[in-house]
């Protein structure tokens, strides 16, 4: 077997499973620990505000299980933050510890907090318009310019550069941006 | 048959639909008549990759000998593989590809969405992310097929050409054997029939608004859900699995 940092990790998990410890963490403190960990596509907004941290569950067989909800499930984002779970829960000392992927309930932007989508809107990219996915999707909706507000906009493509976002102008400013779909 | 193997068929069919088609899509890549055109289809196929990802790997679970994604993607033969021959026929034009598009995002719509209800939860909510993003594929295949098919002579004349190409295709997305038959005893699987139906109404409503006629040929083409396919897939795994033929088990 290749020598690879995960199979080192993984060999230590082992070991420390096999000796039954568990490190002293509550729930309260992993989630804290790990609502730092910034959207890798996005690093304005973190996981927790984004939705896709779901859980943390803590027992006797596994430790601590990190719930994780992919956004878009072909979003290569995911394995990164994924990695960065382990990498953080490790250097602070959280073990054992693993990332389960759920896909149910399906991720939606209504997960989505307040304060990320703030955020995204001072970072340049407009938020999701509608609560939920729905027929709303499609209709010819006044998405704002996130840089001078204007309501004239106009969508250039519906896709853009990450499965997440289309792309826009302002005719106002004729500045491009991007704005974050409803899903 | 058991309830176990007819489910670990069942995922690997809709797995590799999503995998084999998202393959197709992908060879638009940097070849788009526009650089919107070549986002969104790339989009698509990343969209069916993961989605591939999703229920390979829940085939794997199923099976229960510690089959990966991976393994079931880059180790199976083209008997092994059991996706609707509509997605391993080659892209052809822009607007064959959008014919295709049209007829197999309208069929998965459908579909996902009576999925949604299976008694699986898994597959559920497998079903309940792709609707999400199959509503996309659906609107934008809509979309070009109305403006081609409603625009000139020369755009009519070739999206009528990609509908016809693969009318006899799609006879197939609708047919059922004994894995469907035992799931949907135990309410897993869903019924075909209405579904077809759906699609069938839904297909004649968009091609009378890109003013294109509903192919005459009733013959339709058959195979894989034996695993006999057209002399495409072949050609598609020895590209696609070559790494881990020639390297068995490389990583990095």
């Amino acid at each position: 077997m290749v020598e690879t940092r995960e199979n080192y990790e993984h060999i230590l998990t082992q070991i420390i499973r096999n000796q039954m410890v568990r490190s002293a963490h509550t729930k309260e403190e992993v989630f804290s620990i790990l609502s730092v960990i910034p959207d890798p596509e996005i690093p304005v907004v973190n996981i927790q505000e984004m939705g896709m941290l779901r859980d943390v569950q803590i027992n006797d067989e596994h430790g601590f299980i990190i719930i994780l909800t992919p956004t878009y499930t072909g979003c290569p984002a995911m394995h990164i933050i994924e990695q960065d779970i382990r990498m953080t829960l490790h250097t602070k000392g959280v073990y054992p510890a693993e990332v389960k992927l759920v896909y149910d309930p399906a991720w939606t932007t209504d997960w989505m907090s307040d304060v990320a989508k703030a955020k995204l809107k001072a970072y340049g990219i407009a938020p999701p318009l509608h609560s939920s996915c729905s027929q709303d999707v499609f209709a010819h909706n006044i998405i704002e310019c996130p840089q001078c507000h204007s309501h004239d906009t106009v969508m250039i493509s519906r896709f853009g550069s990450t499965a997440c976002k289309s792309l826009f102008q302002c005719n106002d400013c004729k500045e491009p941006f991007e704005y974050f779909k409803c899903h | 048959m058991t309830q176990q193997q007819a489910l670990y068929k069942y995922c690997l069919r809709l797995g590799d639909d999503a995998l084999i088609q998202s393959y197709r899509l992908s060879e638009w890549c940097s070849n788009a008549p526009i650089l919107e055109e070549d986002l969104a289809l790339t989009n698509f196929a990343l969209d069916m990759t993961g989605r591939a990802q999703a229920l390979l790997g829940y085939a794997g679970q199923i099976d229960g000998q510690g089959k990966t994604d991976d393994d079931l993607a880059y180790k199976r033969g083209e008997r092994q593989f059991y996706n609707h021959l509509i997605m391993e026929l080659p892209n052809g034009n822009f607007a064959t590809t959008i014919a295709r598009l049209l007829f197999t995002s309208t069929f998965e719509f459908y579909f996902y969405s009576d999925l949604m209800n299976s008694a699986d939860a898994t597959l559920a909510a497998i079903a309940a992310k792709t609707v999400k993003e199959v509503k996309y594929h659906m609107a934008h295949a809509t979309d070009w097929t109305c403006r081609l098919g409603d625009g000139t002579q020369e755009s009519h004349r070739h999206m009528q050409s990609g509908i016809d190409h693969h009318w006899m295709y799609t006879g197939e997305l609708f047919e059922t054997d004994e894995v469907d038959a035992i799931l949907q005893d135990r309410n897993i699987a869903v019924d075909m029939a209405s579904i077809q139906q759906r699609w069938h109404q839904s297909i004649t409503q968009v091609l009378k608004e890109a003013t294109l006629k509903i192919p005459a040929g009733e013959h339709m083409q058959s195979g894989s859900q034996q695993g006999i396919h057209t002399e495409y897939l072949g050609h598609i795994l020895t590209e696609m699995q070559y790494l881990q033929r020639a390297y068995p088990e490389a990583i990095w």
